[in-house]
């Protein structure tokens, strides 16, 4: 099929103007990570005159980045097993067995997703604060409660997900493996979980981008010791100066590993968003 | 959140009742089996339970009482305050009922902005993009940046690049192109709501472009080669055959757009900081603003139910649109 030129043409000039937005703050990032100070405080340069790798070994010691990142993987690793194993349990039920109260269920957590965030957070910082008094358990300021939140925020769209992954995997498969002596959790891992990997992992790069990337809850629900870098990345302004080369050396070091993981498993997200989402 | 309107639960297969086998299992088989389906949930209703669903009540019974910090260690005994919150969310002649309302309809003009920039260029470069041609997956690749980014990285970015005197954004316009007088500002005053509404695009239009793609995939090739050979032109190919098999795609998607960027609270936190300017003064931060700026929680809250009752009002009055329009289609 040839395509007319006008259609080439649209498409040439639609795509390079398009590229060009979604780089630009890409560009900026980079080349202002590689900016001396007085450079990136005055005027906007689009080619750096002088360059340095200094804001890369200053980030580590302005703020003490290193505890949030460690404390962002922990959180979000957390998060996101615990969030992909339950929800693999669950869309498991719902996928093979009929029960009572199985409509309810999937609606009931899919109209969750609607809400703001912000509806939840003083409900929730309010019963952390009584769980605490009432029990010793600290779930607010500590990283329990920040997993605990984040886990269950990427919840219901891992259920829906993986519901419609599993259930384009035939049942003549699971029957079979039970028919050859399996129990309903054998059928699970042996046979519908290896089937379903590129599901598996596209709800699991959600829920790993989901933690790592909210600020609100993060903000309010974190202390020095637990701060993640959604917040600490605001440590890089004084009361008179904002260190922009070391902000965005920040930036693009925090990103990454998100970015890099994104990508590398960008064919499953597009297979597991097709096959589990659009039917 | 993606995907269409409703989970279909699969072809519900008959309960396998082997015919004259002899029921080989003890009761305690049969109760195991009736249980497991509960069994496995209980772990997500436990934490749904917890997370969302507890909270909620608890917000709703919070924004019925007068709760201000000296209650916050134990708020059940602080006084109930009828509808008072209520009648103070909603009395737009009063300071704190207008500026909730100039919010509110600041986000729905916002949003309504948003979501069209963000759902026409997605459907442009997925259907740009649908034909191979050299570089293909490169671009494609380079699309989902924006997605892939944190949000704070990527926003904290932009606020670098609209900085009035060492922002790209005023060096391009300013000293670059001399369109302007004098350099704007752009994170605060009235220019804040385009600054907000170039990143929310920024960062919204990827996911659509995703979803699209996907859905794309599921036009088969041979309705395109039927109509070519008809004569249809790829334009005409677009209109009568892309766009109106998008059409359940689209219903989806637009519904998903809508809720995430009326919610947004990420964007406009870390763009703008703890106050935002009042022409980007975003229904999410205003309530934050409102709740835990002035430790008035039970105004709050209050304003949080009546979001709440809106955002389900619009969507049920959406599936129910969408829905009864899919079935005149389908008939």
């Amino acid at each position: 099929m040839a395509a007319p030129r006008s259609f080439l043409w649209s498409r040439r000039v639609f795509l390079t103007l398009l590229t060009t937005f979604v780089l630009l703050p890409v560009y900026v990032m980079i080349s202002s990570s590689l900016k001396p100070l007085e450079d990136v405080s005055g005027q906007f340069e689009w080619i750096p005159s002088g360059l340095t790798v200094r804001p890369y070994f200053d980030i580590w010691e302005t703020v003490p980045l290193a505890d949030y990142f460690m404390n962002s993987l922990i959180v979000a690793g957390a998060a996101t097993v615990c969030s992909v194993t339950i929800a693999v349990f669950a869309a498991y039920a719902v996928s093979r067995y009929s029960f009572r109260g199985k409509r309810v269920f999937t609606v009931t957590v899919l109209s969750t997703q609607m809400f703001p965030g912000i509806l939840f957070l003083l409900p929730l910082f309010l019963i952390y604060v009584n769980i605490g008094n009432a029990t010793g358990i600290a779930l607010f300021g500590s990283r329990g409660g920040l997993i605990l939140t984040y886990l269950t925020f990427s919840l219901p769209f891992s259920i829906w997900m993986l519901i419609g992954y599993f259930d384009s995997v035939p049942r003549d498969l699971d029957e079979a493996a039970k028919v050859d002596g399996c129990g309903p959790l054998g059928a699970l891992f042996r046979v519908i979980v290896p089937a379903a990997i590129p599901g598996i992992v596209a709800v699991a790069v959600y829920a790993f981008m989901t933690a790592w990337g909210e600020v609100l809850f993060a903000s309010v629900m974190t202390n020095e010791t637990t701060r993640t870098l959604a917040v600490g990345l605001q440590g890089y302004s004084t009361q008179n100066d904002v260190y922009w080369n070391q902000v965005m050396a920040a930036s693009l070091v925090v990103s990454l590993p998100v970015v890099a993981g994104f990508l590398l498993l960008q064919r499953y997200l597009v297979t597991g968003l097709t096959a589990g989402a659009v039917k | 959140m993606t995907t269409t309107a409703a989970p279909t639960t699969g072809e519900r297969t008959a309960r396998k009742n082997h015919p004259g086998a002899a029921p080989r299992k003890r009761r305690s088989g049969r109760l195991r089996r009736i249980g497991l389906p509960y069994l496995l949930l209980f772990p997500a209703i436990l934490l749904e339970l917890l997370v969302h669903l507890v909270p909620m009540v608890i917000g709703i019974v919070v924004s019925f009482k007068e709760l201000t910090q000296f209650y916050i260690r134990d708020w059940g005994t602080a006084p109930w305050a009828g509808f008072d919150n209520y009648a103070l969310s909603v009395d737009f002649d009063a300071p704190v009922g207008e500026a909730l309302l100039r919010s509110f309809l600041t986000t729905c003009l916002f949003t309504v902005l948003s979501v069209g920039l963000c759902w026409m260029l997605g459907v442009a470069a997925a259907i740009f993009m649908q034909e191979s041609f050299r570089g293909r997956g490169f671009l494609r690749t380079i699309f989902l940046v924006p997605y892939a980014l944190p949000v704070y990285a990527a926003v904290i970015t932009w606020s670098f690049m609209f900085q009035r005197d060492n922002g790209l954004v005023n060096h391009v316009l300013h000293d670059q192109l001399g369109l302007t007088g004098s350099p704007p500002f752009w994170l605060i005053g009235d220019n804040s709501f385009v600054a907000l509404l170039v990143v929310s695009v920024w960062k919204g239009w990827p996911f659509a472009f995703l979803i699209i793609m996907a859905g794309l995939q599921n036009i088969p090739k041979d309705v395109y080669e039927a109509a070519a050979l008809d004569g249809a032109g790829i334009w005409q190919q677009v209109r009568r055959i892309t766009l109106p098999a998008l059409r359940p795609v689209n219903q989806v998607l637009v519904l998903v757009l809508f809720l995430w960027t009326f919610n947004d609270f990420n964007t406009p936190f870390v763009l703008f900081g703890k106050a935002a300017p009042e022409a980007a003064d975003l229904i999410s931060i205003h309530i934050y603003q409102s709740s835990f700026q002035t430790w008035n929680f039970g105004t709050g809250s209050a304003m949080s139910v009546l979001l709440l009752l809106f955002l389900l009002v619009v969507t049920g009055a959406y599936l129910w649109f969408t829905s009864r329009g899919r079935k005149a289609t389908d008939a």
